[in-house]
């Protein structure tokens, strides 16, 4: 392993020297990169961090020479391997270092794979090209990788296709792809964020055997500051298409230098943060100087027996038996508390979200303000649709890109026949001054504002209706760290001042400890542990509670667990 | 205004414009401005041969097989090409438009029995639907573009669906069901808008198709019925004397390249401008 100090005594694998690129726009050029220069020693991991729009991955496609010809370029600066500088290579040489000397994972191992091409041909293709020789000795290295990448039985592996793998399993075989080669250089490009956070967890303890195995360096390519401190040995921090600062992991964590880097660590929430207390921090003054006391009783959402089955169908041949994607779920919700509903991937979690807003079909007892849904009509519903709204997870996606954010804000109110034209503007005005924009940014298209300002345009169009209870889908999951935290804020803040109730669903176990009152541990459509926040997160009953909490990274490299305990 | 602007700051826009313009003035006032009458046969419009005369001072187009002057006949077949380009397409885009879309929102067993009768249609040769309908109306334009129309909504109707599933999946839509909205809302002011791009390339671009399909209908006589002039029948009258005199299929070809060319241009930056997305960033 290489030292922790940060200075390189052999020479750099691989280093980038001022490099600087443009992007091609309609009106001019546009700098996505400035003068970035860092080095890269053999056997170590460089982790680049940053934000969305930084240029991490900019700078990972000048490496690999895959910018998009047509709006990206390579203005200055250069990239040398060894002693050789790729900026100057022609395609055809650039193609015999790709996959030879650098190697590159993505973040989606399911879209990187080829669906239609068995695993094993997959695996030979970039073997047979850069090492010739015949199909058996690619065979056997192909075996080879797959057993150093730890999938059980091989040799069946190599004549399945992606989709019957798992994501855990597809990411091994990327890996094993990548470095079926031996390559130089190894181009992790978040590989693991669209994973679950148990198989996050098996997924950098295999990298990180594997760079002790293969000796191969690692330029890692991450958002989540807690992946950086399990993983790095160095780490460059990238804002705005500049590196920001460059050092130790340790350095960088317990003694940045520049105020991005601590802010940017400060606003990475932190499993355990909330030990010892019982709810949420409180935002507000008022809530700071007298908290809320329990006051309602009556439950704004109660849930019992709840069962969603998706694929169920009568057809002419009998009915086809769906599958149970939520099998009898109930909690209950009051005014101004939040249930925090965690769960990996296939949990159910979104689902029991959607059935409790009436949006698919379901079974069992579900009640907005003592009001059973079951079986309203779309009229009859609407009186109780005010009541509760959603907040999805992609925000862009939630608002019609065709409609200004104006309208999207007031449309709630016209559906309802809330107020008159003026009424409504005034009420947008309000709401777009309450979630921390200004008023004249209404007659503005959602295109126009950045993830978390249309986060907010959506909790203002969420508001619109004053209701009592709000389904939070993965709210903050595509949002970066520092905006994220901020949007948290604001809705702990609204909490507080509306007395809303919170049905917060994600997969982060941090966000989660920071928001609820109370959790719900799901997984396999079921509720495997539900409690308070505090005796879930400090006293898990369940295992499969204290794995998923265990699996979560820790922004802390002097607390590295993942690759040591697994 | 804003429109106006961004539309004359592309040179190919303004161009299909002023050529869409031109043609629809050249059809309004062809009585006007067109040299002789459209069914004249003239005396000195062919050769001692009997052969028709080429592009000259007199007739500047040239003249067809049976002695008439061809830009008189072009300036009173874009009357009928035009109104069966537009109001026909118009037409098969708007059955299009609604079938497709109803049947993508709907979906369950009413859409799917909505698309598999466009699958039927589909599936029936256009030709011989396009015959039979015209043989059991007796042909006029409007029923010849009513005709063309039945015909041609079918692809459009499929690609809308495709597109209409796809939208009704997005978070947005869910989100307007989860405010309360209702079907007609989320149709009207939240897919529909989504469609347009979709359904201004299909009304550009079927013109083109349209006008060809009508020429075919006219020369298996089923369509508009000579000696009224349309561009398809100019040249399907007179495309085996293609080698002989060229100008007869050349100068109606162009003009139908010309006018589908132009809508396209005109739809292509309509699409653009309409399209808030396409719009900067804050």
């Amino acid at each position: 392993m290489t030292d922790m100090s940060g200075d390189i005594r052999t020479a750099p694998v691989l280093s980038v020297d001022g490099l600087t690129v443009d992007a091609l726009t309609d009106r001019g050029a546009k700098r996505v990169l400035d003068a970035v220069s860092f080095c890269l020693a053999a056997g170590e991991t460089l982790c680049l961090a940053g934000e969305s729009g930084s240029g991490k991955s900019v700078t990972s496609l000048s490496v690999m020479r895959l910018l998009p010809r047509a709006s990206l370029r390579i203005v200055s600066g250069s990239i040398k391997l060894g002693d050789r500088d790729l900026t100057g290579l022609g395609e055809r040489a650039m193609r015999e270092v790709r996959g030879r000397d650098v190697a590159m994972i993505f973040q989606e191992p399911m879209t990187s794979l080829n669906p239609v091409m068995t695993i094993g041909k997959q695996l030979l293709e970039p073997i047979l090209i850069h090492q010739g020789g015949n199909e058996a000795s690619a065979r056997a290295q192909a075996l080879r990788m797959l057993d150093a990448v730890q999938i059980t039985e091989p040799a069946r592996r190599l004549r399945q296709y992606p989709h019957e793998l798992s994501g855990g399993m597809r990411q091994r075989v990327m890996i094993a792809m990548a470095l079926s080669c031996r390559p130089k250089v190894l181009i992790a490009d978040e590989p693991t964020t669209a994973l679950d956070v148990t198989v996050q967890a098996q997924i950098l303890k295999l990298m990180r055997e594997l760079k002790g195995e293969f000796g191969t360096s690692t330029i890692l390519i991450t958002h989540d500051m807690g992946v950086v401190a399990e993983m790095a040995d160095r780490v460059a921090v990238m804002k705005d298409g500049r590196l920001v600062e460059i050092g130790s992991a340790v350095d960088i964590f317990e003694r940045p230098t520049e105020t991005y880097t601590r802010e940017l660590i400060a606003a990475v929430p932190r499993i355990g943060a909330r030990t010892g207390t019982d709810g949420p921090p409180a935002v507000t003054a008022e809530a700071k100087a007298a908290p809320l006391a329990e006051k309602s009783l009556e439950p704004v959402l109660a849930v019992q027996n709840l069962k969603v089955t998706y694929g169920a169908r009568a057809s002419l041949f009998g009915r086809k038996a769906g599958q149970l994607a939520v099998d009898g779920v109930s909690f209950e919700l009051r005014a101004g508390r939040t249930l925090g509903l965690v769960g990996e991937s296939g949990s159910g979690k979104s689902t029991t979200g959607k059935a409790v807003l009436g949006l698919i079909p379901y079974e069992g007892y579900v009640a907005i303000d003592g009001e059973e849904l079951m079986d309203l009509s779309v009229r009859a519903m609407r009186p109780v649709r005010r009541l509760a709204q959603m907040i999805f997870q992609d925000p862009y996606a939630s608002l019609d890109s065709r409609m200004t954010i104006g309208a999207a804000i007031a449309e709630p109110m016209l559906i309802h026949g809330i107020g008159d034209r003026t009424d409504r503007a005034d009420r947008v005005a309000e709401l777009l001054r309450r979630v921390g924009l200004t008023p004249d940014v209404a007659s503005r298209y959602p295109h126009e504002f950045s993830g978390g300002q249309r986060q907010r345009i959506c909790i203002a169009r969420a508001l619109s209706l004053k209701p009592k209870l709000i389904v939070a889908d993965e709210s903050v999951a595509a949002l970066d760290v520092s905006v994220r935290a901020k949007v948290l804020d604001l809705m702990l803040e609204l909490q507080e001042t509306e007395g809303l109730a919170y049905l917060f669903i994600s997969h982060d176990m941090a966000v989660i400890e920071r928001m609820s009152h109370d959790v719900a541990v799901m997984n396999g459509g079921r509720i495997v542990e539900y409690g308070s926040r505090r005796a879930v997160f400090e006293n898990p009953e369940e295992d499969y509670t204290r794995r998923l909490i265990a699996a979560v990274p820790i922004p802390d490299p002097s607390q590295r667990h993942l690759a040591m305990t697994g | 205004m804003r429109i106006a602007r961004e539309f004359l700051r592309r040179p190919t826009a303004v161009f299909g414009l002023i050529v869409v313009l031109l043609v629809v003035i050249g059809a309004l006032a062809a009585p006007l401005i067109a040299p002789y009458a459209p069914d004249e046969q003239l005396f000195d419009g062919l050769t001692l041969e009997g052969a028709p005369i080429g592009p000259d001072a007199a007739f500047l187009l040239g003249t067809d097989t049976l002695g008439r002057d061809l830009l008189t006949r072009l300036l009173f077949g874009a009357r009928t090409s035009l109104i069966i380009g537009v109001v026909a397409n118009g037409t098969a885009v708007a059955i299009g438009l609604g079938v497709g879309m109803l049947a993508g929102y709907l979906r369950g067993p009413a859409g799917n029995a909505l698309m598999r009768f466009t699958d039927l249609m589909m599936a029936f040769p256009a030709l011989l639907l396009a015959i039979v309908l015209a043989a059991l109306f007796h042909p006029s334009l409007w029923i010849v573009a009513m005709v063309i129309a039945m015909v041609n909504w079918v692809q459009v109707a499929r690609i809308v669906y495709t597109e209409t599933r796809g939208l009704v999946e997005r978070d947005f839509i869910l989100a307007e069901r989860s405010l309360g909205a209702g079907h007609g809302r989320i149709v009207f002011r939240h897919v529909l808008p989504h469609l347009m791009p979709t359904a201004i390339v299909w009304g550009t671009l079927g013109i083109a198709t349209t006008v060809l399909l009508e020429a075919t209908l006219s020369f298996l006589g089923v369509g508009v019925q000579p000696p009224e002039p349309s561009w398809g029948n100019i040249i399907f009258e007179s495309q085996s004397f293609f080698t002989s005199a060229p100008w007869l299929v050349i100068f109606p070809g162009i003009a139908i390249l010309l006018t589908a060319l132009s809508f396209n241009l005109v739809g292509d930056a309509l699409r653009d401008i309409l399209d808030p997305t396409q719009r900067g960033r804050m």
